[in-house]
């Protein structure tokens, strides 16, 4: 068998762009956008995946699945590699893959491109009467709050956070106070 | 070449100093899964304890390289005593006081060295040392969101009940000494920051100052008083907690060296 280079490198493209994030089955590679590059180098086709979040249990999977996948299309030989520059985004997650999420009931992240870094008071739960004089003084201390996002079920705005550590490293989970149903957030990141 | 290989001897204890940290608080916090005081907590430790081991992950890979002595990630964590550790000695502290563990001493500790990632990764990210840079650029998020977390519990425990109040003061005064290490000087940093790829952690003081003390103000708790109390942890002499800590840590790895699963 012998392929033309363009040939290899769009079928090694197809396979890898397909291959399912193993905690999100509904998402493919591409749809996270982790897919970051495809080219040969000395006659092997390097695909090239930036990982998600530093410690993302799933990115040695992933690895493992790409290699599978390009070895079904037969385009051997070849290399999976993990770069982390340019460390990847949750903003790059593609407008299939935010309607895949909210398919499969999870709330995709909100868009970080404008917001990254800002700062803004977290709300406490308080006693009645306590030090209202310093208050001022203590709000501006925390990283941002993510805003509540609306329900991926009833879209109702009216959510509330039950905890920022959720099912995987990149959920947090919430609950819609319309429909009372609880649900995953993909973080933004 | 022998500038070079001095540097890199630099760039290498300076990668065991921020990636043995993250690891053996990544070990501390995940003593507490399936421990934790509530469910959500639970899990949120175990998330918090992942980010800290994939960040060690990262930095240890990183030393390896720089070594240049055919250690990777796994030999750095597993195959080394305590001596040759360069973690602050705060993060390697036990979870409670004698027997007993203390949420309060988990809280106050994360929060602690929370408020200083929140400042040390940005300053790292826009280092000269790229492939350090893109690690820091990576974990400021997450820095941002133990601080959010842990700061919470912080207001939570010290503005709560009487009894929550009094041992989270108790758990501060007993961890603040401690963070006199973060701004003690260090010829590694030093070298380092003067070649462009790292920051004096000193420098930060003032930053960190201005996170914490606005949640202690919050949270109702009195911040300690200034000591001279100075821990070593960062240049290899540690408390005695290290040891049995790493006993645990490293058993199954040195019992069955070169294990896969």
């Amino acid at each position: 068998m012998s392929l033309s280079a363009s040939e290899r490198l769009a079928r090694a493209r197809d396979a890898a762009a397909q291959v399912c994030d193993p905690e999100i089955p509904s998402l493919s590679l591409e749809d996270l956008g982790i897919l970051r590059g495809v080219q040969i180098e000395a006659e092997r086709v390097v695909v090239t995946l930036a990982p998600t979040y530093t410690a993302c249990p799933a990115t040695e999977a992933i690895c493992d699945d790409v290699g599978a996948a390009l070895e079904a299309a037969g385009v051997a030989p070849f290399a999976v590699r993990v770069s982390l520059v340019p460390a990847w985004s949750s903003d790059w997650i593609t407008a299939a893959g935010r309607r895949k999420l909210l398919e499969a009931g999870i709330a995709p992240p909100a868009c970080l491109a404008s917001s990254a870094g800002a700062t803004a008071p977290v709300r406490f739960i308080r006693r009645e009467s306590e030090r209202e004089s310093e208050r001022a003084r203590a709000a501006t201390w925390l990283p941002r709050a993510e805003p509540a996002p609306p329900c991926p079920r009833c879209q109702s705005p009216q959510t509330e956070l039950l905890s920022e550590y959720g099912s995987t490293a990149c959920k947090s989970l919430y609950r819609c106070l319309a429909c009372a149903e609880p649900f995953d957030y993909f973080k933004p990141y | 070449m022998s500038a070079a290989g001095s540097n890199d001897r630099a760039g290498f204890e300076h990668l065991l100093r921020l990636g043995d940290s993250a690891l053996v608080h990544g070990q501390r916090l995940s003593e507490w899964c399936g421990h934790g005081p509530a469910l959500e907590e639970d899990i949120a430790l175990a998330n918090i304890a992942l980010d800290c081991v994939g960040q060690a992950r990262l930095l240890l890979a990183l030393a390896g390289t720089r070594e240049g002595l055919n250690r990777d990630e796994d030999a750095l964590a597993y195959l080394r005593d305590e001596a040759a550790f360069r973690n602050y000695t705060l993060l390697e502290l036990p979870n409670g006081h004698g027997p007993r563990d203390d949420y309060a001493i988990t809280v106050v500790r994360g929060f602690l060295h929370a408020a200083l990632q929140v400042h040390l990764w940005p300053a790292l990210a826009a280092c000269a040392d790229h492939e350090l840079a893109a690690i820091a650029a990576r974990s400021i998020n997450e820095a941002r969101a133990h601080l959010r977390h842990f700061g919470q519990w912080v207001v939570r425990l010290g503005d709560g009940t009487d009894t929550s109040h009094a041992r989270t003061a108790v758990a501060l005064e007993r961890l603040f000494p401690y963070t006199n290490e973060f701004w003690s000087p260090d010829p590694v940093e030093a070298a380092l920051a003067d070649a462009g790829r790292g920051v004096v952690v000193a420098s930060l003081k003032s930053a960190w100052d201005h996170t914490v003390n606005p949640v202690l103000s919050e949270a109702g708790l009195s911040r300690p008083p200034d000591s001279r109390f100075m821990s070593t942890g960062k240049l290899g002499r540690h408390s005695e907690h290290l040891g049995p800590m790493l006993a645990e840590m490293q058993a199954l790895a040195r019992a069955h060296p070169g294990a896969r699963w």
